[in-house]
């Protein structure tokens, strides 16, 4: 860890947006959102609804990005194809 | 005003008019007695066309510093002024401000603290601040106050020192006391300061977080780096000082001596109490008494050194606070001059003085008896008191 | 305007602390998406400001400050200041939009006053006040925002007093006395409505002001996936009316085909669960939904007066 010295200039800090490499997947503690691709219609609500931007806009479709997703339900709750399922963390997806 | 000559200002004049040539982008503040003429006369430069600068007539001192706090991160040159309840107000703003590096400059009127309301001056504004990170100069008189607002800025921005500067001057006694001011050029303001080069500011090309949380993990480390630098800051102010007085022939030190040759005690005086201090010692020394004054123009931060230097050859130290510590050893000048004292092996006897409070004169004989009372301690090279109060009536005090 | 034109630009990252279903999460996300270019943030104490900058990361990406708590309004206002001053003087090229950001503690309690003195010397600058109706960062205590009856750790349900005993603070009334350009509130349960009134807020010529519910589950008692349904609802219900004032003339921007009785928000809730167990108490619901019909038509005459 930094010594006075070596820790930025005031406590700034400096690499805007850094927070990315921080992993809060391991939050999920139950559930997981398993996204079916056929029924999804890229209405994009996940996408606008997700708390951690977890739903990754591609050009025609969203994937989930589980390195961040903290397994709130939400985008499974909203989908309003039923595209999303929450399953269980130990179920094979 | 003609700009390069002797002008006739009072203390918060010199202020609002040494800011005025500094150039500051952002002013905000709240009127509060007796600091409220600086904010007029900056109010009026602006209204006329005289300073470049956006004037925030903040709703309160708290939102004051705060709005200079945005300004300064934004790589603005900012500037406030305030006393008494308003830097009250300020107290938690004050460390933000000085955690955050930013070289704001503040003008204080000092003034006593409610309660009873008194807007008359005493120090305890200030010195209740004394350990929010900001670097604090007192002034004795407008003269001062000039110059000192000009260098405050100086030293602020300085990539030395990155820090904010109080810049106290005493209400009344020295805010509404006119003086013959010599003034600097708008020239030779610009050449001694340069325009303000910030460090991070907040830009969009370059996206900085400023404020973050500080864990237990981090939390000493950034905190010991902010107290390095604001002790690394004494030699880059002895630097500016010594190029301010070659620039424009001034004489000014961090610690200035009167009359300390071959002193066995000495008075030490903070503010505009100095120059009533002065005619005490001339005073004693014509009666043959070895007395001799050490007026301290920087506290924060303390030049623990030189007070060790300046005070080495004498038996006795009396310091004249202009306020009171509540239940401690008087004033916190006087603990502090103590204590930087301490480890010295020959030191002196140091005995606290608190006075002036809430705008009581302090006059001569004041000092005089101050200073017979020092020669006792010498004689019997013992101290009986911690402090006592001078300008009080009634038992334990030195009155009225 | 649809979704699919929404940028896809993070201003702020994931990798953030907030709770797992949090409010503030998609609140801030979307109005994030409102700009084209990163806006300069001004952050009040809160469960965002912690939740996003534990020293070394930050999950900003766009520059950022937090002072303090109180002072949002204030250090906006010195930000504008300054951008002003410097691009008069020719030491910054552009404009950036100043966005301020506080949440209830920090905006109907203590932040008023910034917010007021900042609002009437006329800023130009954004403020989004999100509320999730209570202090949550400091484990959930009562707000002049927390709604009447609701339960915290300082309006607890008591066996004498069911939850807090006042109304909600009416903060848009206080924000709209200002005279200021554009006020409105916002639920990023109706994202294209909240995208539509942050670009107005945008343009404004002055200060802008935007009310934005954030539901809380750790607060409110509810699972982390009902976070954008409790949106819904609350506009349903009346209980969180969609409007704005543009220029003095209020329009209501969501008006729900059928108003949904207050119960419908209220029973979710745990904050509320003492309002149907053991017993309901349909004294203390039905003092709720008169008072939310009588907000709700003062409303809806505020919009045909002006
Ligand atoms: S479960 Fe929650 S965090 Fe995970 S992708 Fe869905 S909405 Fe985002
Ligand atoms: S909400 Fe459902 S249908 Fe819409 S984009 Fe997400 S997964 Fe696809």
């Amino acid at each position: 860890m930094k010594t006075w010295d070596e820790v930025p200039f005031a406590g700034y800090i400096l690499e805007p947006g850094n927070a990315e490499s921080y992993k809060t997947g391991d939050w999920r503690s139950r559930q997981k959102p398993v996204l079916s691709q056929e029924k999804c219609t890229f209405c994009l609500l996940c996408w606008i609804y997700c708390p951690d931007g977890a739903i990754v806009r591609k050009e025609d479709a969203v994937e989930i990005d589980y390195y961040h997703c903290k397994g709130c339900g939400i985008c499974s709750y909203e989908c309003p194809s039923g595209a999303i399922r929450m399953k269980s963390e130990l179920e094979e997806t | 005003m003609v700009a390069g000559m002797v002008l006739a200002l009072n203390g918060d004049e010199a202020a609002a008019y040494a800011v005025k040539q500094c150039k500051p982008d952002v002013i905000a503040a709240y009127p509060i007695t007796p600091q409220t003429i600086i904010v007029e006369r900056l109010s009026e430069f602006v209204a006329d066309g005289e300073l470049d600068a956006e004037f925030i007539s903040a709703e309160s001192e708290h939102s004051a510093l705060s709005a200079c706090i945005g300004a300064s991160a934004m790589g603005a040159r900012t500037y406030t002024a305030t006393a008494s309840q308003g830097l009250a107000l300020m107290y938690e703003m004050l460390f933000v401000a000085s955690s955050f590096r930013l070289p704001i400059v503040m003008s204080v009127a000092n003034r006593a603290l409610n309660s009873p309301l008194n807007i008359w001056n005493d120090m305890s504004d200030t010195m209740g601040a004394r350990d929010c990170g900001w670097i604090q100069i007192y002034n004795e008189n407008a003269q001062e106050v000039y110059d000192f607002t000009i260098q405050a800025f100086r030293i602020a921005e300085d990539h030395g020192v990155l820090l904010p500067v109080m810049v106290c001057h005493d209400g009344f006694i020295v805010s509404h006391s006119t003086e013959g001011v010599e003034t600097l050029s708008d020239s030779e303001v610009d050449s001694f300061l340069p325009p303000r080069d910030p460090v991070y500011p907040l830009d969009v090309e370059r996206p900085v977080t400023i404020g973050c949380v500080g864990v237990p993990e981090y939390y000493p480390e950034i905190k010991y780096q902010q107290e390095v630098a604001t002790k690394k800051s004494i030699s880059k102010i002895k630097e500016i000082m010594n190029e301010f007085n070659e620039d424009f022939g001034r004489n000014y030190g961090i610690i200035e001596e009167y009359r300390m040759e071959d002193a066995e005690v000495a008075i030490l005086t903070i503010g505009s109490a100095s120059g009533t201090a002065k005619d005490a010692v001339d005073e004693m020394r014509t009666e043959g008494k070895p007395v001799g004054l050490l007026k301290l123009r920087l506290f924060r931060p303390l030049p623990v050194k030189d007070l060790r230097k300046a005070l080495s050859d004498v038996k006795v130290v009396g310091v004249v606070d202009r306020h009171i510590s509540f239940g401690a050893l008087g004033g916190a000048l006087n603990m502090e001059v103590r204590a930087a004292l301490y480890e010295m092996k020959d030191r002196p006897h140091v005995m606290g003085f608190p006075t002036g409070l809430g705008g009581r004169d302090i006059r001569v004989e004041h000092f005089i008896k101050i200073a017979d009372e020092l020669l006792k301690i010498a004689e019997r090279d013992m101290l009986e008191e911690d402090y006592r109060v001078v300008g009080c009536r009634g038992p334990g005090c030195i009155g009225p | 305007m649809a979704l699919k034109s929404l940028p896809l630009h993070e201003y702020l990252s994931p990798g953030h602390r907030l709770c797992a279903g949090c409010g503030e999460g998609v609140t801030i996300r979307q109005i994030l998406k409102a700009f084209d270019e990163p806006p300069i943030i001004c952050n009040a104490t809160s469960c965002l400001e912690v939740s996003t900058t534990p020293f070394p990361y930050t999950a900003w990406r766009t520059p950022w400050i937090h002072p303090a708590f109180e002072c949002t309004g204030a250090v906006a206002a010195g930000i504008e200041a300054a951008q002003k001053a410097l691009i008069r003087k020719g030491r910054k090229k552009k404009w950036n939009v100043v966005l301020g950001l506080a949440g209830d503690g920090g905006t109907y309690d203590i932040g008023l006053q910034a917010l007021s003195g900042a609002l009437e010397r006329g800023h130009k600058f954004i403020y989004v006040c999100y509320t999730n109706d209570a202090y949550m960062n400091t484990g959930i205590q009562r707000s002049g925002a927390t709604p009447k009856a609701a339960w915290t750790t300082t309006s607890p349900a008591g066996r004498v007093i069911p939850g807090k005993t006042e109304w909600q603070k009416d903060l848009m009334k206080i924000v709209v006395a200002h005279d200021i350009p554009y006020a409105a509130t916002v639920s990023a349960s109706y994202p294209m409505d909240l995208q539509r009134k942050m670009r107005k807020t945008i343009q404004a010529d002055g200060p802008a002001f935007i009310l934005a519910l954030s539901p809380c589950p750790r607060g409110w008692r509810t699972p982390p996936h009902l976070t954008i349904e409790l949106g819904r609802l609350a506009v349903q219900t009346c209980m969180f009316p969609l409007y704005e004032v543009e220029n003095g003339q209020y329009r209501v921007t969501m008006k729900p085909k059928r108003k949904l009785p207050v119960e419908y928000y209220l029973r979710p809730q745990g904050r509320f669960r003492h309002l149907f167990t053991p017993k309901t108490r349909q004294d203390i619901i039905s003092e709720i939904q008169a008072h939310v019909d009588k907000k709700w038509e003062e409303l809806q005459r505020l919009e045909q007066l002006t």
